[in-house]
């Protein structure tokens, strides 16, 4: 019914609670949260989160930090980088710590759904591949 | 503060001055000073020496002339009788003789009785008879073998002096006297001028001239001794004084008493004439030194004013470049700032931008009627526009913190533009754009900003694929390599192109052909001045319909650093 779950996490909740209001009005499920450990604890309570839409600057716990914790616990959960200014650095950072893509605040809201969806499909189309490895498994094993 | 810093230069340079002149004059003043007095002394030394010598030898001389004469005369009278000597023929023909034999310097020859009666004579003067009981020279010869008598007028009223000779033969006293020529024996006496001034004359026991006293002087001229100067090694013979003369100049007077005759040979001389020669080199070693410290105090105050301008240039760089720095470090700083406010500014913007979206979605489901609904669309759309606006900004002020850390290393092009192009992946294949790499991994490195050559090749490459969004994608071809001598990096794409009467306006800052708010046109300006800071150059190539080609040439690194 809904066509993407993301999980938003911005420490600037007014940001937050707008993006939510209009990208549910797209058809897409968010789920909330201000700071790294909350949106790991919203991770592990929601599995059919797909995305992650991640602030890079957050006090406490950075975003990069946050992404790495993401990928080491929820592999196939993509996430979308959200950074207040492109330094170079910052983005291939995020790439290499396994971000599908980043995008410059503020944001076209079309392009960001348009990422969304993009890393839906890409997500099931790991979650598709990961099956079909594992069932190709099962049967090798099985002969 | 400057006033201050005049003096304080002033003050050094005085400093240096001074030392300079004390360091090299005093060695010099006391050298020289010493150099000096030695030779002086020394010179006087040897000027007293040779005078006391020459008059030594003079007097001898005078000595030896008169003991020449008198033991002529006394041979006469040992060989002659009395009888032959008063027989004037006889006289004459002794005399005339006398005077071929030694020049006529006897003047004439007289023999004179017990009585003091001249009984024989024979010479110029008609002196036969002549009484000289009374005479002086006739009673000072009275105790004495031989007698030189003073110089005096006599009866023939010339100057002339007598030698006189007493025998005692044939039961008689009697006594054989001859006149000496006075000019001749002066000139004998006077012959010894030494330097300009000096003079000889004789004198007898009570300091009556018997020669010609200096023609310069008058007759009441007197030397009164000063002090006498003490000679160790000159015999006693001689006596040196430094005299002062009546006419207020001081004299060096020489005298030595003659062995024959009570008279005294006195040398006189100008001291200033004796000493001229002295006087001259001291003179000349005097202007000497005296240039030589002039000289030495020109070249101190101008070297001193030559170190002090030195020092003042060297303070003056020292503090613009501290001053530099300082700006260096504020303009770091500010740079910081900037960033730090770029940060800030992009959250509230954010959210504005988002709740005006949100307005413009719950519009969408109202049914206002047309006009409102059309103005307040429009008005939504202009806060989405300004908040895009400060969205550039904010940009441009963190584009302008980050040049401010622009740190230069050796650069590889393969690997960065890899990296720069991964970065663009995701919206190249929202765009359909595929990449196409020619990238020559073994190339040289480039020596320039890892930064900035990001900032410029993230640029061309964004560029290219937002332009081929509208031809629903494309090839973005990268590549990079030498040519000529240079790296060579480009970056082409399959989109529209660029009209020609664009193409040469590209680098211009804040040309655009995007519509307002859809970029600030700074993108391209900006490239092209970091790529001319590195010392390459930029240019692009196009065809509408066809596509876009930016080409960038950077010099390497030089070798050896």
């Amino acid at each position: 019914m809904f066509d993407a779950t993301i999980l938003l996490v911005d420490d600037e909740m007014g940001f937050v609670e707008t993006m939510a209001k209009r990208l549910e009005k797209r058809n897409i499920q968010v789920f909330k949260a201000y700071d790294g450990d909350a949106a790991m604890s919203q991770l592990g309570k929601h599995p059919e989160i797909q995305v992650v839409v991640l602030d890079v600057k957050m006090p406490v716990k950075d975003g990069q930090t946050v992404l790495q914790e993401i990928k080491r616990d929820f592999p196939l959960v993509e996430v979308i980088m959200l950074t207040g200014h492109a330094t170079v650095e910052n983005a291939v950072e995020g790439i290499h710590n396994g971000a599908y893509d980043y995008l410059m605040k503020p944001c076209k809201l079309e392009e960001l759904t348009e990422k969304v969806r993009e890393a839906v499909a890409l997500k099931q189309e790991h979650e598709e591949k990961a099956v079909e490895d594992r069932m190709h498994d099962l049967t090798h094993r099985m002969a | 503060m400057q006033i201050e810093e005049k003096t304080s230069y002033d003050k050094l340079s005085r400093n240096i001055v001074l030392t300079v002149l004390t360091v090299s004059l005093a060695p010099l003043i006391l050298v020289g000073g010493l150099i000096f007095d030695q030779f002086s002394s020394i010179y006087r030394e040897k000027v007293y020496a040779h005078l006391g010598e020459v008059v030594d030898k003079h007097r001898d001389n005078v000595d030896n002339f008169l003991e020449e004469k008198r033991s002529e005369v006394q041979y006469l009278g040992r060989i002659f009788s009395y009888d032959q000597l008063t027989d004037p023929v006889f006289l004459a023909e002794t005399l005339r003789s006398m005077q071929q034999e030694y020049g006529r310097i006897f003047v004439d020859l007289g023999v004179v009785d017990q009585s003091g009666r001249q009984v024989a004579y024979s010479g110029p003067f008609d002196l036969l008879g002549a009484d000289y009981s009374d005479a002086e020279w006739y009673k000072d010869s009275r105790n004495t073998d031989t007698g030189i008598s003073d110089v005096f007028l006599g009866l023939r009223q010339a100057p002339h002096f007598i030698i006189s000779c007493n025998f005692h033969s044939g039961g008689k006293e009697w006594t054989l006297r001859a006149t000496i020529d006075f000019l001749a024996f002066s000139h004998l006496v006077e012959n010894i001028r030494i330097g300009k001034t000096g003079y000889a004359y004789l004198i007898n026991q009570r300091g009556a001239f018997q020669t010609k006293p200096p023609a310069h002087h008058d007759k009441q001229f007197s030397l009164t001794p000063v002090r006498t100067i003490q000679r160790p090694t000159a015999g006693e013979e001689v006596t040196i004084q430094e005299t002062e003369g009546s006419d207020g100049e001081t004299y060096i007077t020489v005298s030595s008493s003659l062995r024959n005759v009570s008279w005294e040979l006195v040398y006189h001389q100008n001291t200033s004439d004796a000493f001229s020669a002295m006087i001259r080199s001291e003179l000349f070693t005097l202007v000497i030194f005296l240039l030589g410290g002039l000289g030495i105090a020109i070249m101190a105050v101008v070297l001193s004013r030559k170190l002090v301008a030195g020092f003042k240039l060297v303070d003056r760089e020292t503090e613009l470049m501290s001053k530099q720095m300082v700006e260096t470090g504020k303009l770091a700083a500010i740079g910081e700032l900037a960033a730090g406010i770029a940060h800030e500014i992009n959250n509230p913007v954010a959210i504005m931008i988002e709740e005006a979206g949100w307005v413009s979605d719950l519009l969408e489901d109202e049914t206002a009627d047309m006009n409102s609904r059309q103005e307040i669309e429009r008005a939504l759309s202009q806060v989405r526009t300004q908040g895009r606006r400060c969205k550039d900004i904010t940009h441009k002020l963190l584009s302008f913190a980050r040049q401010t850390d622009s740190r230069v290393t050796d650069v590889a092009l393969a690997p960065l533009i890899h990296e720069v192009a991964e970065i663009s992946m995701q919206q190249a294949r929202y765009a359909q754009v595929n990449f196409d790499f020619d990238l020559t991994e073994s190339m040289p490195e480039v020596r320039a900003s890892v930064s900035e050559l990001q900032q410029v090749f993230l640029n061309l490459i964004n560029n290219s694929i937002q332009a081929m969004e509208e031809t629903n994608g494309g090839t973005l071809t990268l590549s990079c390599g030498i040519e000529g001598g240079q790296a060579v990096v480009t970056v082409a794409d399959t989109g529209p192109g660029i009209a020609a009467a664009n193409l040469s306006r590209i680098f211009d800052p804040f040309f655009t052909t995007k519509p307002v708010g859809k970029g600030s046109g700074l993108g391209l300006s900006i490239c092209f001045g970091i790529i001319h800071q590195m010392g390459g150059e930029i240019d692009v190539e196009s065809s509408v319909g066809i596509g876009t080609k930016f080409t960038i040439r950077l010099p390497f690194s030089l070798t050896e650093e």
